[in-house]
């Protein structure tokens, strides 16, 4: 990161850019600063972040607005949408995910090379929302990591670059070379697994297991919830 | 809009002769709801009625082939499902609904795909969500739902979120992936 001449050329004292000083004897010259490799690599890839639209339904609109001209995306480095998941490294899953979608979904996060985030955009990709049925995953958390939620219906594009710009937070503090992401996401993936070991009824909200709470009986007899459903 | 010069009559008036004329009496039940003529057949007439509608009274076009699970419905007494064919005549606009039930145990209809080659995928959709299977359709496969699925997601007594299929899948972790 050396760039520029050294405090002699100049000749006066060390001007607000690039301050030069002594750090255990060692003499840093003007005009260079001081970093880690792990934080300069995470500022390059929090700028560069390339999004695969993971959209399938009424929230990948916004999606379109968000990368078209009037909320741009691009100036937030993220406007380069790849239709490649082998040319992204952030998932933004967008409308609800059919159960017979979620291999596909599945394969395309496998298919994307690491470091990878995934935002979870809209009630419906992060908790199913209104379409509590046997055809619509209640959440793809449960399946794939996610990095951030937005919640809405469909969120505002305002949202969608306000996660932009906590992903880009998460990712300069969080990345590393390696590419293990943050400790509290690990902490939280293992509370995930914690909670499929419960008995029924522990795992999920109360209330979500109550079919009958708007005084209608749904035909068929309730549907099976609890240990089986929140894995 | 007036329909007067050839609304007249009865809409429905030269196919139920048609039908009268080739069938006689007692083959069909009819009723109406609306503008809509209903005719309810039973499952072993039904190909041969289907035919006389096409090639004779000219009904072109299959609009529409659906299902319905009239199990616990209150008051019902014919066979749990029923199956209806919307037809239409192109040129003379006249749509008919006939209708067929079946019962449950082996739900089975003859396949109207020879006749009309649009109830090749909505034949599909019907076994795909009731189980109706349908003998003679050339190929019988769910349509929506995965391969691997093994229910009959419209069946009344099929729970509304399912036997749990929806979360039937392997977690990736962020180590795994
Ligand atoms: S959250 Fe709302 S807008 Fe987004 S996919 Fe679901 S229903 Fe559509």
């Amino acid at each position: 990161m050396a760039i520029g001449s050294s405090r002699e050329s100049h000749g006066h004292a060390p001007g607000r850019m690039g301050q030069g000083s002594v750090t255990s004897g060692v003499e840093v010259p003007e005009n260079t600063i001081l970093t880690t490799i792990d934080s300069v690599v995470s500022w390059c890839r929090k700028f560069s972040l390339w999004p695969m639209p993971f959209a399938t339904a009424c929230c990948g609109i916004e999606l379109m607005a968000v990368g078209a001209s009037r909320f741009d995306i691009a100036r937030f480095g993220a406007e380069v949408m790849r239709f490649s998941p082998r040319q992204c490294d952030l998932m933004i899953v967008a409308g609800r995910v059919a159960m017979k979608m979620l291999p596909v979904l599945q394969r395309i996060w496998l298919q994307m090379p690491e470091p990878k985030w995934c935002i979870s955009m809209g009630a419906c990709a992060s908790t199913g929302g209104v379409f509590d049925t046997y055809a619509v995953v209640q959440g793809i958390d449960r399946f794939i990591p996610v990095d951030v939620y937005i919640p809405g219906c469909p969120p505002r594009p305002e949202q969608i670059l306000r996660s932009i710009l906590d992903l880009q937070a998460k990712v300069q503090r969080g990345g590393t070379l390696s590419g293990l992401g943050l400790p509290e996401l690990i902490e939280r993936e293992r509370m995930l697994e914690e909670k499929r070991n419960q008995p029924p009824g522990f795992a999920l909200a109360r209330e979500r297991g109550d079919e009958d709470r708007f005084g209608y009986r749904l035909p068929g007899g309730p549907g099976t919830l609890g240990v089986d459903e929140s894995r | 809009m007036s329909t007067a010069t050839n609304q007249a009559t009865d809409p429905h008036a030269a196919t139920l002769a048609t039908l009268a004329r080739v069938f006689g009496d007692g083959v069909f039940g009819m009723s109406h709801f609306r503008d809509n003529l209903r005719l309810f057949l039973p499952p072993s007439r039904l190909i041969e009625v289907l035919t006389v509608l096409r090639d004779e009274c000219r009904f072109a076009l299959l609009a529409e082939l659906g299902a319905t699970d009239y199990l616990g419905y209150p008051g019902w007494t014919r066979a749990r499902f029923e199956v209806h064919y919307v037809l239409l005549n192109l040129d003379t606009a006249e749509r008919l609904v006939i209708k067929t039930g079946v019962d449950d145990p082996k739900p089975e209809l003859p396949s109207a795909v020879p006749l009309w080659l649009g109830a090749d995928w909505m034949e599909r959709e019907v076994f795909d969500m009731y189980g109706i299977t349908f003998t003679g359709h050339p190929d019988l496969r769910r349509i929506l739902m995965p391969d691997e699925f093994t229910a009959f997601p419209l069946r009344k007594d099929y729970p509304l979120r399912g036997r749990g299929e929806r979360h039937n899948f392997p977690r990736l972790t962020r180590e795994e992936s």
